[in-house]
């Protein structure tokens, strides 16, 4: 009895050990991510982020100037130690533990003596990435080398705003469209039904690339490109199929006693819906409404088709970062985490119903 | 009033002048409708309102707007006589949901399809030539060699550390805080995804003075190795990008197989430990056949998911250094190179690639006569 409590605890150890290397290994990256965008744009180029930690690195504790008399080119002789510029460049440990390392270019000749010490958490942090990155106004900042740099912000705050914009409606209006027809297809006959429903099902998988180019020349025609209604609308499209499958099977499996009741009482359909039904289905409305908007909020392929530069959403912003100044890390990672604040924060408050929608529509294309 | 003689005009202009109100009103009712809903319109597309009351307009105009055509073509419906009504009631409900289906995906299936024969600007058509392309030319072969990696390696390690982390978690007390975290990843971009592992991936090359801020390089010199530019490297590089989508979709497939895991009876495990099973027989005699179904699911999910993969790529290389993919192609045809008819070819054969798992969902929905 013993030996098989000792068997559980030990497998039990295993199980949370390797789940936790998993978990590391997953959340390291964001992390990076997080520390870096509080980091000023220096500090960035200079160490990687996970210095802000207490460690052990060398720091310079004093300086000597070499004589003039001392020839650069040659062998360097410095405390017993001889060797070459290049290689006292690339800093040399001494007997004694310190490190002597060239700083700067020949003329300078200063040596720093750097000693290993540990350093505590990093204080320099600052706030400064989220303002610039959010402002469409001017912004300063220096780059890798000390140089100041003057350049237009990114407006991520804007585009903040846009993508809300975007992203209400484009979650609202489907659910809306979707929970009628969902209703009209499980309660009402009308020819056709059956044939239309399988359309349904069989859209559910369809790439939406394959609507890009018609619906582009459409909105060309109709001069609704950038505009919201046209990104509204595409959603709304593109999101149907799978909207009405999730409320249908939901709202057809509401039990038939309640609905004939109802129209005894002399309710008419439209009543029902919106009194009856959609108080009901508030459930799988949810699930719905939480994968439409993580998908709306975090899609890039459409906006970018759609909306362009115009109105421009935080995915196509962030993208945009990514591709002028790829190098610009504080830029780059505030706006990452801006861009993740609102999903990551309906996705944790909301995540159970999230799972829901998951596990009904996994299905979709 | 008086009618003394009532002929069969006098008896019309009767009906007439007791409803033409209620004409009247239908006919006002739509026509202002769409006057608001217009003007909303383009006070959106031409204001240079501030920012935030643009965004609260065209909210409220968005919802209340789709809100507000739903309730006048229902009180449109009710002025009709009795026996029409309930033959087009149904169509106020389902009729939004199928117009729209029909203009943004069943009928640009059929356009692309058009599309797809003509040349690039859809003006003349020219056959096959552009499947001829697609099939044949060195960037598509090489698009189709990676989407293949991607489904083979992206599928295959999502579904089986999805299955992992699913069992072992079972087992856990701290499942859902582990789940939570392996999970957390669906709720961001691709391209904040992309920005996440760019920084991982990040090479700053050789030189005094200079150190490695990318974790993979820092990794990679701390064990005493050489730093590499990680996503320049053919065909290595592809595979650095399907790591970003297993870090995304692991937990889409972990918590779709931990909640069939959650339906195998119990007492179906305990019989099985009571006849002397032990937990690696338990995985794979009743574990895996009883979650089969759902093995299957995820697994066409994801795949179809990495066909159309496209953000990460995007973001992360634009499809340089032989990491482009077809989703990717398609956009640079369309958008880079404007050719029209290449793009729409690549569409289609997107569509092809998924109508058997069309076919299975329409089979499956058929036995499950949800229609009574």
């Amino acid at each position: 009895m013993k030996s098989f409590k000792a068997q559980r605890l030990f497998s039990g150890f295993i199980v949370n050990g390797v789940l936790s290397l998993i978990c590391l290994i997953w959340l390291i990256p964001t992390i990076g991510v997080f520390v870096t965008s509080f980091r000023n744009s220096e500090d960035i180029f200079r160490s990687g982020w996970w210095t802000v930690f207490p460690h052990r690195e060398y720091v310079k504790v004093d300086e000597i100037k070499l004589d003039e008399s001392i020839d650069v080119n040659g062998q360097i002789t410095i405390d017993g130690v001889t060797a070459t510029f290049e290689e006292w460049r690339e800093g040399i440990k001494m007997p004694d533990g310190l490190e002597l390392k060239w700083y700067g270019n020949k003329r300078t000749r200063l040596i720093e003596v750097r000693e290993r010490r540990w350093v505590g958490f990093e204080t320099r942090l600052t706030l400064d990435n989220y303002r610039n990155v959010l402002t469409g106004k001017e912004i300063r900042f220096k780059d890798a080398s000390g140089n100041e740099i003057v350049r237009k912000g990114n407006d991520l705050g804007g585009a903040f705003l846009n993508s809300i914009a975007v992203t209400v409606p484009s979650t609202i209006i489907p659910i809306l469209i979707a929970a009628f027809a969902a209703y009209g297809f499980a309660w009402m006959t009308f020819p056709g039904r059956r044939f239309f429903f399988t359309i349904v099902v069989a859209l559910l998988v369809v790439p939406l690339q394959i609507a890009l180019v018609p619906i582009l020349q459409d909105y060309t025609r109709l001069n609704l490109n950038g505009t919201f209604l046209a990104i509204w609308l595409a959603h709304t499209g593109f999101g149907l199929p799978l909207a009405i499958y999730l409320l249908f099977n939901y709202i057809s499996q509401l039990p038939r006693d309640l609905l004939e009741s109802a129209f005894i009482d002399g309710a008419s359909h439209f009543t029902i819906f919106l009194r009856l039904i959609l108080p009901l289905s508030v459930p799988a409305l949810a699930s719905f409404a939480i994968f439409q908007f993580l998908w709306v909020w975090n899609d890039y392929l459409v906006a970018l088709v759609f909306l362009g530069d115009q109105n421009r959403v935080l995915t196509s912003a962030l993208a945009a970062i990514v591709g002028e100044k790829g190098q610009d890390w504080h830029l780059l990672t505030a706006g990452a985490f801006i861009s993740m604040i609102l999903p990551l924060t309906v996705f944790f408050s909301l995540q159970r119903y999230f799972v829901r929608g998951l596990l009904a529509g996994s299905i979709k294309g | 009033m008086e009618t003394s003689s009532p002929s069969l005009i006098g008896r019309w202009l009767d009906w007439l002048t007791t409803n033409l109100g209620r004409i009247l009103i239908s006919l006002i009712v739509p026509v202002v409708t769409f006057f608001v809903l217009w003007q909303g319109f383009i006070f959106l597309r031409e204001s240079q309102a501030p920012k935030i009351v643009i965004v609260l307009v065209a909210i409220v105009w968005g919802v209340g707007g789709a809100a507000l055509l739903y309730a006048v073509s229902n009180w449109l419906i009710e002025q009709l006589p009795q026996g029409v009504r309930p033959r087009l009631l149904p169509f106020v409900f389902v009729g939004p949901a199928l117009a729209i289906l029909a203009w943004y995906l069943a009928i640009p299936t059929f356009r692309t399809l058009i599309f797809s024969l003509q040349d690039a600007n859809s003006m003349r058509f020219v056959g096959l030539e552009n499947y001829i392309f697609a099939f044949t030319d060195r960037v598509m072969r090489e698009a189709f060699r990676n989407n293949l990696l991607w489904m083979v390696f992206g599928t295959s390690f999502c579904v089986g550390l999805g299955l992992l982390i699913a069992v072992l978690a079972d087992r856990s007390r701290f499942e859902s805080a582990y789940k939570a975290i392996i999970f957390m990843p669906m709720a961001i971009s691709f391209v904040g995804a992309g920005v996440i592992w760019k920084f991982v991936y990040t090479y700053k090359g050789e030189g005094a003075g200079i150190s490695e801020i990318g974790l993979l390089n820092a990794i990679v010199l701390a064990l005493g190795g050489q730093s590499q530019p990680w996503l320049q490297q053919p065909p290595w590089n592809n595979f650095f990008l399907i790591v970003i989508m297993i870090w995304l979709q692991t937990g889409f497939a972990m918590v779709v197989i931990s909640s069939a895991i959650k339906g195998i009876p119990t007492d179906l495990l305990e019989a099985a430990r009571v006849d002397g099973a032990n937990e690696v027989q338990i995985f794979f005699r009743i574990t895996i056949p009883y979650i089969q179904g759902t093995l299957l699911t995820v697994t066409t999910t994801i795949v179809i998911f990495s066909l159309k993969l496209f953000d990460i790529v995007r973001v992360m290389t634009g499809g340089n250094n032989g990491t482009n993919v077809i989703a990717n192609e398609f956009y640079l045809q369309r958008f880079t190179y404007g050719h029209a008819g290449r793009a729409s070819a690549i569409a289609v054969i997107l569509l092809i690639a998924v109508i058997p798992i069309m076919i299975y969902n329409l089979r499956q929905f058929r036995e499950r006569k949800a229609f009574r």
